[in-house]
């Protein structure tokens, strides 16, 4: 099977929040991470590797930074990379970044891609759908398990309330991946050595630019939330204050 | 209470970083948290040595991490030294267990070794399933090893060992120890020797009542008429000097290690001192004396952390000098003790309790300013380096 996971890298998740100066944006000078779901999107195709054979193949869009990303890939055992590499492509929305990604592997035949359930930046949700409609192929979201089954693929889905649903999917597919699904791997001092000499072939922005159309969505502005914090004491005799209690807990937070 | 460790940079120290150091240095700092820090605090109160970390350390490559072939990576000092700061992060205990078999048991039998010797022992190593001590001090021989008594009698077929061994970390759970001994063969020379721990006459005694290092394993070893093999003499060993160059590398990784127990130690005392309220309810951390110490931890760390790197380069150029070692473990241990007597002040009465790390970094640091040649005697290293003139 050979897999495509979509890996990108966001500012680091317990990091202090700075903003731009045209408060669109996080500063570029803050600590960055992988995007956690697609740290487990890695581990799900190593895994189907593991068990079937293939390839696995990480691709990224992003600055030259990102491309620490694509290492780490690398080094948890992925034999290939792809890095779409331009600042210009962190301004790019969900369905850009797509039509981006679909052009650089238009070369290419991949059997399945699996993306991240969603980014912990813009949390969009929508790049693994978007790119699944590009390519014309079927597509499931929220997963928690993927395996190989009659020459397709037979995949869990989470639900709400603690519903589960099980679907058997045709080749290709793309599928989205829900965080937290397993034990995630380490990257090997072996394996970071290797992933030295493993391909990464860059992508520029010239090279997918034919494929892009005006974002769909812009950030208009970005702010921190404000601390609202108001503490209200409720007066009266204790039965009176017993009343009123019950009637915010009831009507105005609606907790009872 | 856990506070979450948020890193440690101030001056742009990173930069100075290669991707894959980076790699090295965030995929040690994910292990120890997610497998060291949620035992560590039982290990300690239990004086317990957590063996099952050493099969997944094992996997990740981090024993001999700088040895070429036999299942080694190959990789380089500063990377072995970024692996040293964050399992130290986590305990000296499990760092100083990685050290015993990386540089005193390992580093010995691949640089002395015979081929037999580096075949059998080395890639079982690398992996885990075979562990070393490294036997030097001993009950009247510590900062003086020249005057050890343990003994190598040559006979028909090899040699008989008596002695005793005291201090030896991982003693009782190692498979092999690397032993230094008085060689009569080699005209009282001291020569190291591997000591299958099974063979007859060797026994191990753990040492109890530590305040230290309580989650590392530290023995004594008694070796009465241990019979060994001709081939079981480290052939390329000279004297003492052999000893020593093995007691340089982990030195080395000390340097490193320590900066990992100093981190550790400022950013909950940052931390604490960021939500703590004393006086005029404002944070602890808003009052001169306090920001005062705040301020020497991260300076000082600072300046650690450039010296191990400036070592590290060196070493990988081939460059490092025993005294370069000597400079960096003799000042980063101070620095990181004193880190963690500053932290624990400011954490006030819950500084002395295992809630934090902060103690228990404390007492450990203790030991290994102790260990590995003690402050004083890096300061007589030094001090000879300097002036040309031996002080010992
Ligand atoms: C937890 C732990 C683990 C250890 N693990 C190992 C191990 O795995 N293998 C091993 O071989 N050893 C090990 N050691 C032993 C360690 O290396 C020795 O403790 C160390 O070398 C100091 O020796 P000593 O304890 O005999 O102290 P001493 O040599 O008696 O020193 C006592 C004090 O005298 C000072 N002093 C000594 N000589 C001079 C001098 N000429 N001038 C000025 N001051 C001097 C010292 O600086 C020190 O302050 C370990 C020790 C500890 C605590
Ligand atoms: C084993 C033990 C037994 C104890 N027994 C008793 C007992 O029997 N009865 C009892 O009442 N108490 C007892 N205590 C409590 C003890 O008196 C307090 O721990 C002590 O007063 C310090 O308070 P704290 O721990 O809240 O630290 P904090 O007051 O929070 O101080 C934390 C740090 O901030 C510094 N700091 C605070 N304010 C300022 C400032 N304005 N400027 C500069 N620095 C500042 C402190 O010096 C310290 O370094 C005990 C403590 C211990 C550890």
């Amino acid at each position: 099977m050979k897999i495509l996971v979509c890996m990108k890298q966001v500012p680091q998740k317990d990091a202090p929040l700075k903003l731009n100066e045209s408060a669109t944006w996080v500063r570029e000078d803050v600590g960055y991470e992988i995007n956690e779901p697609d740290a487990y999107a890695l581990e799900a195709a190593l895994q189907l590797k593991e068990k079937n054979g293939g390839e696995v193949v990480a691709i990224s869009a992003g600055p030259a930074r990102a491309q620490t990303v694509l290492r780490e890939a690398l080094a948890k055992g992925a034999d290939r990379a792809i890095h779409l590499e331009d600042d210009k492509f962190v301004t790019l929305d969900a369905f850009n970044i797509a039509r981006a990604m679909a052009a650089a592997i238009k070369d290419e035949a991949f059997d399945l891609v699996l993306t991240g359930l969603q980014s912990d930046d813009y949390g969009y949700a929508q790049t693994g759908v978007l790119l699944a409609e590009l390519l014309g192929w079927a597509h499931a979201t929220i997963i928690m398990q993927v395996e190989a089954k009659d020459g397709g693929i037979r995949v869990k889905r989470e639900l709400e309330s603690g519903y589960f649903q099980h679907v058997e999917m045709p080749l290709p597919a793309v599928l989205t991946i829900q965080s937290g699904i397993g034990k995630l791997r380490y990257a090997t001092l072996i394996g970071i050595k290797q992933a030295k000499n493993k391909p990464l072939r860059k992508v520029s922005y010239d090279e997918v630019a034919a494929s892009l159309r005006p974002n769909q969505l812009t950030i208009e502005k970005l702010y921190v939330p404000k601390k609202t914090k108001q503490t209200e004491v409720i007066q009266g005799t204790p039965s009176e204050v017993a009343k009123k209690l019950v009637a915010k807990l009831r009507d105005e937070l609606r907790v009872i | 209470m856990a506070l979450k460790f948020r890193g440690f940079d101030l001056v742009e120290f990173d930069t100075l970083l290669s991707e894959d150091e980076q790699l090295v240095r965030s995929t040690a700092r994910q292990f120890v948290e997610d497998n060291l820090l949620p035992i560590i605090e039982i290990c300690n109160r239990e004086g317990r040595f957590p063996r099952e970390l050493v099969a997944p350390l094992g996997e990740l490559g981090f024993f001999g991490p700088t040895l070429e072939g036999y299942g080694c990576a190959g990789m380089s000092n500063v990377e072995y030294g970024l692996i040293m700061q964050e399992l130290e992060r986590g305990d000296s205990g499990l760092r100083s267990f990685c050290s015993v078999q990386s540089s005193l048991v390992m580093y010995p039998i691949y640089t002395f070794g015979s081929e037999e010797q580096k075949t059998r022992w080395l890639e079982p190593m690398a992996r885990g399933t075979k562990l070393g001590c490294f036997g030097l001090t001993e009950p009247d021989a510590g900062s003086n090893p020249g005057a050890m008594r343990t003994r190598a009698a040559s006979t028909a077929d090899g040699y008989v060992l008596n002695g005793e061994k005291m201090w030896i970390t991982s003693g009782s759970i190692a498979d092999v120890a690397v032993v230094w001994a008085k060689s009569d063969e080699h005209g009282g020379k001291v020569r190291g020797f591997l000591v299958e721990t099974d063979r007859p006459g060797f026994r191990a005694e753990d040492v109890h009542g530590k305040w230290s290092l309580r989650a590392s394993v530290t023995s004594s070893l008694s070796l009465s008429d241990v019979k060994i093999p001709k081939e079981n003499l480290l052939p390329r060993t000279e004297g003492l000097k052999s000893a020593l160059m093995c007691l340089n590398q982990a030195r080395y990784g000390i340097a490193w290690g320590v900066l990992g127990a100093a981190m550790a130690c400022y950013d909950t005392a940052l931390q604490y001192a960021q939500f703590r309220k004393q006086f005029r309810d404002q944070p602890i951390a808003g009052h001169q004396l306090v920001q005062e110490k705040l301020v020497w931890m991260a300076s000082e760390i600072s300046k650690a952390q450039l010296l191990a790197l400036q070592v590290g380069r060196l070493k990988d150029q081939g460059k490092a000098q025993h005294f370069h070692i000597s400079l960096a473990k003799r000042n980063n241990v101070w620095m990181a003790l004193e880190c963690a007597r500053m932290a624990r002040d400011i954490l006030g009465a819950n500084g002395i309790a295992d809630e934090y790390p902060v103690f228990r970094h404390l007492a450990n640091l203790e030991s290994v300013k102790t260990y590995e040649g003690t402050h004083d005697i890096h300061t007589l290293i030094l001090g000879a380096a300097i002036t040309g003139i031996d002080a010992f």
